[in-house]
């Protein structure tokens, strides 16, 4: 498939500070190749916005690979652009038309306050972690990984859980604002395998109630956030998030 | 017994309270229902079935229910709402384009209206029914039960009312029955597909089953 040359209108949220006023300015994206990632084409127009002496859009990116979940924006109301499974940076002008207007806004929540233009500060995703996302074993040397026997479907369970790569995507896809997905997404990694479970009831009531307190909102079943993940986790990981705090509330000693 | 309570107050924990309470209002349907079915019997059937709950020793299990099922109507609201309020405050700005995933469906997002609507309905239900039946001013004519609800049914305007907000009931319990499982922590990849589609079929069900009366009173009813 030879690639093509697309114009494209962009309508970009700017707002240069966290508490300063943001409005949507028009951009014009000429001779974009369809081959260009959305991430390319946004440098693209930044290097024109530069050359005429004007403050480039600000977003974030790292990787570029689809892995690192830094590149999170909202693009024509879809977080990540309108493919699912795939991150920003993984998103290729092929998908859009000649002439189309693309809507450029940040993820909107509470919870992810706008720093400049499309970046959100997401460093409320590294309190719930903090407040109880890991495991509390000694360092040393590691351990023999066959010692403790995990069963093949939990291991998978495990491993699909872990694939989140923490890009906030579900709680800017969520029409409340929830962080469930994510939550349970590291809840159910770790207590699905017996290494998390020593410390499986205190971890998801302080995880759930750091989540609460950040101002995030409460999960209704819709199942947006499975839809827009870019790692496709999927909402039998709440299911198991609200097991494991019914759990820890009703049946287990560890008050919290 | 502070904790127990507390456990309410977490985010998970008033979507418990919301799930309990919607199975109980699930399951008052299928009663209410079965009592409305004497309707089809005839005045006496439906007369003698509303006197059984009222004139006879019933009458004492049926307040409590009454209060209990009041409660469980308050508590589901209540807790409606205030998850309704905390979920617009998370997102204090809302998206300029408002694009919906291809997934998701419309039922679910939009739980606050179609509850809103079977609100204003209840009001007029109660207002129909259960304040007629009890303090209403036709009782002194002469008028059963019965005729109340032939004359209510046989209004237009309410017979259009009645049916519609059975469209909303429908709309509520076809995403409520099986986020009720999820909530509870019910999701399974052997059962999940069946309880989707009998939440479905239990919604069309009740919602049909409730729709049928206003219905038949207007239409086919004797008389009119």
């Amino acid at each position: 498939m030879s690639s093509k040359k697309l114009n494209l209108t962009l309508k970009v949220w700017r707002q240069p500070g966290p508490n300063a006023k943001g409005e949507f300015k028009t951009y014009y994206a000429k001779n974009i190749s369809s081959d260009a990632s959305f991430l390319e084409m946004l440098d693209i127009v930044n290097e024109e916005l530069e050359a005429k002496g004007e403050e480039p859009i600000a977003y974030e990116h790292d990787c570029r690979e689809g892995i690192c979940g830094t590149c999170g924006m909202v693009i024509n109301g879809r977080p990540h652009g309108p493919l699912q499974g795939i991150t920003t940076c993984q998103l290729h002008m092929r998908h859009f038309k000649d002439g189309d207007v693309i809507y450029i806004e940040p993820f909107r929540a509470r919870a992810f306050p706008v720093i400049k233009d499309l970046i959100v500060d997401r460093s409320a995703f590294d309190k719930i972690i903090q407040a109880g996302g890991f495991i509390s074993v000694n360092t040393g040397s590691a351990p023999e990984a066959n010692s403790i026997p995990v069963k093949k479907e939990n291991a998978d369970l495990a491993m699909d859980a872990a694939a989140c790569i923490g890009c906030g995507a579900c709680v800017a896809a969520c029409p409340n604002a929830s962080a469930m997905l994510f939550v349970s997404a590291k809840v159910s990694h770790l207590a699905l395998l017996p290494q998390g479970l020593p410390e499986r009831e205190i971890r998801v009531q302080r995880m759930v109630a750091k989540m609460d307190e950040l101002g995030f909102g409460n999960c209704s079943n819709i199942g947006a956030c499975e839809a827009e993940c870019p790692k496709e986790i999927k909402i039998t990981n709440i299911a198991r998030l609200n097991r494991e705090f019914y759990r820890a509330k009703f049946l287990s000693n560890v008050e919290e | 017994m502070g904790w127990f309570f507390k456990t309410f107050n977490y985010s998970v924990g008033k979507k418990l309270l919301m799930a309990l309470t919607g199975f109980f209002l699930i399951l008052f349907l299928f009663v209410h229902l079965f009592g409305n079915t004497f309707l089809y019997l005839g005045p006496d059937a439906f007369n003698g079935y509303v006197h059984l709950l009222n004139e006879t020793n019933l009458v004492y299990i049926i307040r409590v229910m009454e209060v209990i099922l009041a409660l469980g109507f308050a508590f589901h609201i209540w807790d409606g709402v205030r998850l309704w309020l905390q979920n617009r405050k998370a997102r204090p700005i809302k998206y300029y384009i408002k694009a919906t995933d291809p997934k998701s469906t419309w039922t679910s997002r939009n739980m606050i209206y179609s509850a809103l609507i079977i609100f204003v309905f209840l009001v007029i239900h109660l207002r129909n029914f259960w304040y007629e039946f009890k303090y209403g001013s036709i009782k002194q004519t002469g008028a059963t039960d019965y005729d109340i609800v032939v004359k209510t049914f046989q209004d237009p305007i309410y017979m259009i009312i009645y049916v519609v907000s059975m469209v909303f009931l429908f709309l509520h319990l076809h995403h409520g029955f099986q986020s009720a499982f999820q909530t509870l922590g019910l999701n399974h990849k052997k059962y999940t597909p069946f309880i989707v589609w009998a939440g479905r079929i239990i919604a069309i069900f009740l919602s049909a089953g409730f729709a049928s009366f206003p219905i038949y009173f207007f239409f086919f009813y004797g008389g009119n």
